[in-house]
């Protein structure tokens, strides 16, 4: 009997599928095959991940939506049960690992996140819009004095994402070159660690150094903003340097995974490229953004999540203490909630995706994400009409184990 | 139709101020959403509809009254 029962419990564990799924060859944006027949059999299902334990795996528009905000679900990896862990290093600083805003629930999440709020508010992002629109031409300037052709990652896609925030957080021009060289590095996978880890550490160095210069003469921007907490003794010193850190680095691979993937996109489709480039209506651009977040999907590695209570959903008993991976492609091309999901359309209302999660963790830098890629494809292919790939496709180097999806150079001619 | 905002909900992402200026706005310290129109006129509803849909915190409803 214990036997069969073993037997048996073998035989599921086999046919349980492992996650994460590779992307068909050949097929760089869409979600693997895998994950979309989970999808289309059961929108909430078990996986295996690296550690043999069997989260649930969430891939239903309207279920991750459901799940996202549920109270009874934890961001908390300290929660009791089997939080699934991205990696085991990520497993093992856990335990190390203060209270951040990403790592924590109600109460405390939205404390913590408010603090920061100030300086994403609508409106003061908004007000951005002419200082990005002035960094994004200079660089286009520089790309078409210089060769051709050229890397659209490192001509434009890696130094948006860097100036803009580096304007955000108050970093003196001067100081720009230094900021941005250390945040590629300490951001380059293709890096060596040990030279990752002394950029990070020169740029924790110098944003506490740049805070302590803030905390007497204060300007309009978000390290002088921190440091007033400091002052006021809302947040400690370290807490506002780290969240500094998270800021960049929470926002700089990935806007630059959009600006790079979102202009492939396009240049694979010219007739949607058109359309972005020819409308004399900015709701087009506005609309594009969306599209492209939801077609590329880039944060591909789901989101992580505990039950910290029973919870009844879609059929299905989620028990207290099990893991949930929420993975944000598979919702994105749910076809209930975009018909047609698997073709990029610029025009389709995409509002509602999923791509920058949802509930109370939904990305704290979108507002800012979304300006910036206005900007840039509102700007690019306007001001160089004749854009193309230097590169086939098949030649590129696309990133299938990030956090985010990527591509490790962009060649590109005019 | 009038709009109602569950303010303790709120995770100030700010989606109904772009979805709805009208509408909306943030609170300056920290963005929690601020009503600024309990009933807002007609032409504005389809703007309304759209930050419910897109609410983070599903924390805005429009109610018929
Ligand atoms: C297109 C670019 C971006 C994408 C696709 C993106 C995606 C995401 C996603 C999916 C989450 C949710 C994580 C979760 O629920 O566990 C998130 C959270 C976050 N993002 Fe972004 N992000 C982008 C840009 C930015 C920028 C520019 C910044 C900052 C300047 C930023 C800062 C953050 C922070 C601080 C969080 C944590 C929020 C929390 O846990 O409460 N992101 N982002
Ligand atoms: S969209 Fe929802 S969560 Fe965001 S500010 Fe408005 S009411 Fe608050």
């Amino acid at each position: 009997m214990a036997e069969t029962l073993a037997g048996a419990a073998s035989d599921a564990a086999e046919a349980m599928p492992e996650f994460p799924m590779p992307r068909a060859a050949g097929c760089p944006f869409a979600p693997p095959p895998a994950v979309e027949e989970l999808r289309e059999q059961n929108p909430i299902s078990k996986v295996r991940i690296w550690d043999g334990s069997t989260p649930w795996m969430i891939t239903g528009h309207a279920l991750q939506r459901a799940l996202l905000t549920d109270p009874r679900v934890s961001a908390n990896d300290k929660s009791p049960g089997n939080f699934p862990f991205v990696t085991a290093y990520r497993q093992q600083i856990a335990e190390y690992t203060p209270e951040l805003i990403v790592n924590t629930d109600a109460p405390e999440h939205t404390r913590l996140r408010r603090m920061v709020n100030g300086p994403f508010l609508v409106k003061r992002i908004e007000a951005m819009r002419a200082p990005i629109q002035k960094i994004v031409d200079g660089l286009i300037d520089d790309m078409l004095a210089g060769p051709n052709p050229a890397d659209l990652l490192t001509a434009l896609a890696l130094p948006v994402p860097s100036l803009v925030i580096s304007e955000l957080l108050g970093v003196p021009y001067a100081d720009h070159e230094f900021f941005q060289r250390n945040s590629s590095l300490a951001l380059d996978r293709a890096a060596a660690p040990e030279d990752s880890r002394a950029a990070s550490t020169a740029l924790s160095t110098y944003l506490d150094d740049l805070l302590g210069k803030k905390l007497t003469d204060p300007g309009d921007d978000v390290l002088s903003e921190m440091a007033g907490r400091v002052t006021a003794g809302e947040m400690s010193r370290s807490e506002a340097v780290h969240m500094g850190v998270a800021m960049l680095i929470a926002g700089h691979e990935t806007t630059a995974t959009m600006i790079s993937l979102g202009t492939l996109v396009l240049l694979e489709n010219p007739e949607q490229l058109a359309l972005v480039r020819d409308s004399e209506d900015p709701k087009v651009v506005v609309g594009a953004v969306e599209e492209l977040l939801r077609y590329l999907s880039i944060v591909q590695v789901g989101l992580r999540r505990v039950a910290t209570e029973d919870i009844e959903i879609g059929g299905q008993v989620i028990r207290a203490g099990d893991g949930l991976i929420v993975d944000l492609h598979a919702a994105n091309w749910d076809p209930e909630a975009f018909p047609g999901a698997d073709q990029v359309d610029v025009t389709r209302p995409a509002r509602k995706h999923n791509a920058f999660g949802y509930g109370p963790h939904q990305c704290l830098g979108q507002s800012l994400a979304r300006l910036e890629l206005q900007v840039v494809y509102g700007t690019l292919y306007r001001r160089v009409p004749t854009l193309r790939l230097a590169a086939r496709v098949e030649e590129l180097e696309f990133d299938h184990d990030g956090t985010t999806y990527g591509v490790a150079s962009l060649p590109v001619t005019w | 139709m009038r709009v109602e905002l569950d303010e303790p909900k709120c995770v100030a992402a700010g989606q109904c101020v772009m979805a709805s200026p009208e509408v909306f706005d943030q609170r300056d310290d920290d963005g929690v959403a601020i009503l600024l129109e309990e009933q807002p006129a007609d032409e504005l509803l389809d703007g309304v509809r759209e930050a419910v849909a897109i609410c983070p915190a599903a924390a805005i409803r429009l109610v018929d009254q």
